[in-house]
């Protein structure tokens, strides 16, 4: 039983998800209870696969019992426990969130929720770079029928924009794997990884394009500077539960970043070693500080959380492109308190724009909210937590990422990224100010959070606190998963020599 | 045949790739339709160009074509299926709503600029 657990995040969301498709337009009760119950078996299988990952051995199930390189396989370490993990986290949040009403604006919201979330987690698993694209696409397609939930002008018009950007990216994909495949000869990722290292000198130059290509395309998801055009207008007109739940969006196409960067074009590669790292690192401070004027220049509080999302996307390639342990470390620990708390931000703001009436989500001063006390300690916390100010987890990562810098990185880093997150603490400071300070008095009589929606809340921006006390365990386990990325001979050990028979049956 | 192959995937592509950067919505479509066909030539090609090779393991035959690219074309044109009908009703759903075909409505853009 325990072999099989690998398979059930995919597994679980995808049957409750086809559950959810019997009957449209059936009572919501059941719906939200499936949706909820799923969610949160969910977490607990994740929490079972970050145990079973700690023990620090690479497990892989092959699918059909055909083994590697060969047959397609589901391969577990300690990073894509940890994303699974988290994407289950933030999912049983905005779950909870959307159960207030949102899930009610539109048809068959959970059941879309669901099949994304076998997207993401199947992304996560896989161990064979074709299956990662049909994953993407899995997601994708549910994330297009998700940002467009609930209907309006503004979400038809991006959603248009997303789903043509994606399809070109789509496209892009599988020109990229072509080339891999042709001049490999393999999908599978660790074997590829070792076809590339041995490869005949006069194919590198294809190889190479078909690398670059790939790292555009997760680029594009990940929102890399110049391809993040299209992120703050869908995060923004997307309603909150899927805003909250597209923050571990970018985080998948950074998740492929690091793991194709890392396995198959890494240290290991021959005359290929981490060449990416290098470009990576410009753009991500570019993109940095970007998102620092983005955030700066947000006129409204939805629009304001996607740039932090940007300098966030920013902070954590910063650490993919310095490629040390001791910066994998930090921006693993760094990623788990971002995504949640952005997912977390997303929420707030639909709740402040929901009580506010006409002024809506806009950064003007206007009506109050009905509830300033409890919305404000929910911001504030956000807000130290978001921008990075101690004691909450957003200092401890950036400390660590601070750290890990080589003395001629720093002066880039250092500053790139404790100016951007100054621009972060001015516009969250004004926006707070200007929605909660120069309010007039709330409606008495106005909408207020219901228990569903604070349950969600508390979930995503009452983990920050969580995060930094219980930094210690956590740190360890991102250290050990950094650790363990980074050696490339354990992974060609556990899933190429044949000695070890897993997965199947058997 | 390698050159009318490379041509004829070309040449889709870039028709593909013009069509896919135009200001409305239909040719868009088509654009992006016509690169998901490129990429599928493409995609054939990459274990090289085999004719009347088999593609099964069977008795007594020595000459085969790669299997993979055609299953991984399988998986890439129903995909690819189902993003275009998905990008057609969308695109059905733009006109509908904004009440024109352009992909990036100024319109739209102003009457935002007013609300905010």
């Amino acid at each position: 039983m325990m072999h099989h657990l690998i398979t059930l995040p995919i597994l679980l969301p995808l049957l409750s998800g086809l559950l959810m498709l019997v009957k449209r337009d059936s009572v919501v009760l059941p719906r939200r209870a499936i949706a909820l119950s799923s969610t949160t078996l969910l977490l607990v299988i994740s929490a079972m696969l970050v145990i079973q990952s700690d023990s620090g051995e690479i497990t892989y199930y092959a699918l059909g019992d055909w083994q590697p390189p060969f047959g397609i396989i589901l391969v577990l370490d300690r990073l894509s426990a940890l994303m699974v993990c988290l994407t289950s986290f933030l999912a049983l949040g905005s779950v909870a969130y959307a159960c207030a009403g949102d899930d009610r604006k539109g048809s068959n919201f959970h059941g879309l929720f669901q099949l994304q979330l076998m997207g993401i987690n199947g992304a996560f698993l896989t161990g064979d770079i074709f299956n990662l694209f049909v994953f993407f696409e899995v997601l994708l397609i549910a994330s297009y029928s998700l940002l467009m939930h609930g209907g309006g002008k503004d979400r038809t018009q991006a959603g248009f924009h997303y789903v043509a950007l994606n399809l070109a990216g789509s496209a892009m994909f599988l020109i990229a794997l072509g080339v891999l495949y042709g001049t490999t000869g393999t999908l599978n990722m660790v074997d590829m990884s070792q076809k590339v290292a041995t490869l005949d000198p006069s194919r590198l130059g294809l190889l190479k394009a078909g690398a670059f290509l790939l790292l555009v395309v997760f680029g594009l998801k990940a929102a890399i500077l110049p391809l993040y055009f299209w992120l703050p207008r869908a995060y923004s007109s997307a309603p909150a539960p899927v805003a909250a739940l597209f923050a571990i969006m970018t985080k998948v196409g950074i998740y492929a970043i690091l793991r194709v960067y890392t396995l198959i074009f890494g240290g290991s590669a021959g005359e290929l070693a981490n060449f990416v790292q290098p470009w990576l690192w410009w753009f991500a401070l570019a993109t940095l500080a970007l998102g620092g004027l983005g955030v700066l220049s947000a006129r409204d509080l939805r629009s304001q959380v996607a740039y932090l999302i940007l300098i966030s996307v920013g902070t954590l390639l910063v650490g993919v492109s310095m490629n040390r342990e001791a910066s994998l470390a930090a921006l693993l620990y760094y990623m788990i308190h971002t995504t949640l708390v952005t997912g977390g931000l997303f929420l707030l703001a639909d709740a402040i724009g929901e009580q506010r009436g006409k002024a809506g989500a806009r950064i003007v001063p206007g009506r109050g909210v009905t509830q300033p006390a409890l919305l404000g300690l929910f911001y504030f916390a956000g807000a130290i937590a978001v921008i990075g100010l101690p004691p909450l987890s957003g200092a401890i990562g950036k400390v660590l990422l601070l750290d890990s810098a080589l003395p001629s990185e720093q002066p880039w880093l250092w500053s790139l990224l404790l100016l951007s997150s100054l621009a972060g603490l001015v516009a969250m400071s004004r926006s707070g100010s200007a929605v909660f300070w120069k309010a007039t008095r709330g409606d008495e009589d106005g909408p207020r959070l219901k228990v569903a929606m604070l349950a969600g809340l508390i979930l995503l921006i009452g983990a920050s606190p969580v995060l930094s006390i219980l930094a210690g365990p956590i740190t360890r386990f991102t250290d050990a998963s950094a650790t363990q990325l980074l050696d490339h001979s354990a992974y060609v050990e556990a899933i190429l020599s044949h000695n070890v028979v897993a997965g199947g049956d058997s | 045949m390698e050159a009318l192959f490379a041509t004829v995937t070309g040449f889709l592509a870039a028709s593909g790739l013009y069509l896919a950067l135009r200001g409305r919505t239909f040719p868009v479509v088509v654009g992006l339709t016509l690169l998901s066909y490129a990429v599928n030539l493409f995609l054939f090609s990459t274990g090289g160009l085999t004719t009347n090779g088999a593609a099964v393991i069977k008795e007594g035959v020595s000459y085969y074509a790669d299997p993979l690219p055609q299953a991984l074309v399988l998986t890439a044109i129903v995909i690819g299926f189902a993003m275009t009908a998905f990008s057609v009703i969308l695109a059905m759903r733009v006109r509908g709503d904004l009440g024109s075909d352009q992909v990036n409505d100024q319109r739209g853009e102003e009457s935002k600029e007013d609300k905010s």
